[in-house]
């Protein structure tokens, strides 16, 4: 918990002043006009999602090197929280697509199809982590998952790179100029926001995550120790466990 | 020349930053969700605590 009030109050600021600078002090695109301030949302969700899967991937290697289940829960709060930023990078383009091509979704593009690859790969984690019981092989299958899939994250971004661009615009394109300073700056602002808020999100999932399991641990010391015996009557029996949630005793 | 009027553009970009919103929103009352669950939970455990230490003076 330490730290967490500090990085929310850091994170609310930085995404209101950087919608503030989206809104009243970047300039409009000469050429998308008014429409482009969704970039300033959109591109830094798409960053911290990709980022966030590579993140896990690290925290899956950690895991698998150490055994630790705080490695692996915070590798799966990483990719949960990934994969509710990859649903919104998914609407606000097409939001974007709608506005700017006429369509909400153009299939010959191969930034977004090579998205939606990445955003399904990673929606397959929920049911392979779950179809297994034994708490120790699905810790490590979801580990190998996320060092797979996060090693696929960057080589994806690459051939995007190197594949020739329909109609998706290149953000960090050095051709034709690029983007002014006062955009550049907003687009900075945002991206901190964004990145702040991703890094809040999964904070704030591993303390609920480690305060429920920290819960389960007091219901079991306290239902197991040995209880008084009431005059006249037998002790209650202890009421069934739910399956304990992700070992994450340790993860803040 | 812009692609879409002022007027044309700002319901996408209202629609998509307020989707941005709902999702934080939902996320929150989700949490929100789960904090109740933890205070309801905790509570419980406090009671047993209870009974247990009267349990314990009775005898």
């Amino acid at each position: 918990m330490r730290g967490l009030r500090t990085l929310s109050a850091a994170t609310v600021a930085t995404v209101v002043a950087g919608f503030a600078l989206v809104f009243f002090y970047a300039p409009l695109d000469a050429d998308q006009g008014f429409i482009q301030k969704i970039f300033y949302l959109h591109v830094p969700l798409a960053i911290a999602a990709l980022v966030g899967f590579m993140v896990a991937a690290v925290h899956a290697i950690r895991h698998l090197r150490t055994n630790d289940p705080v490695h692996d829960a915070r590798s799966y709060v990483s990719i949960h929280i990934s994969v509710i930023f990859g649903v919104a990078v998914l609407v606000t383009g097409s939001i974007w697509a709608r506005a700017s091509w006429g369509k909400w979704w153009v299939w010959d593009e191969p930034t977004l199809v090579s998205f939606l690859i990445v955003f399904l790969l990673y929606a397959t984690y929920y049911p392979l982590r779950y179809a297994i019981e034994d708490r120790d092989r699905q810790a490590r299958y979801a580990s190998v998952f996320a060092i797979t899939a996060g090693a696929f994250v960057p080589l994806n971004f690459l051939a995007v790179r190197l594949a020739e661009s329909l109609l998706h615009p290149r953000v960090f394109a050095t051709a034709e100029g690029g983007m002014p300073g006062s955009m550049w700056l907003t687009f900075g602002v945002s991206l901190l926001g964004i990145g702040l808020l991703w890094l809040t999100l999964v904070r704030f999932e591993l303390v609920a995550k480690d305060t429920s399991a920290q819960l389960s641990r007091l219901r079991r010391a306290l239902e197991g120790s040995p209880r008084p015996v009431p005059a006249g009557g037998e002790s209650r029996p202890s009421t069934p466990q739910p399956a304990p949630d992700l070992q994450a005793n340790r993860a803040v | 020349m812009p692609a879409l009027p002022l007027d044309e553009a700002g319901k996408y970009v209202a629609g998509a930053y307020l989707v941005f919103l709902a999702l934080v929103l939902v996320y929150v009352a989700i949490m929100a969700a789960k904090l109740q669950r933890i205070q309801r939970e905790l509570r419980s455990l406090a009671a047993l605590a209870d009974e247990r230490r009267g349990g314990g003076a009775e005898r």
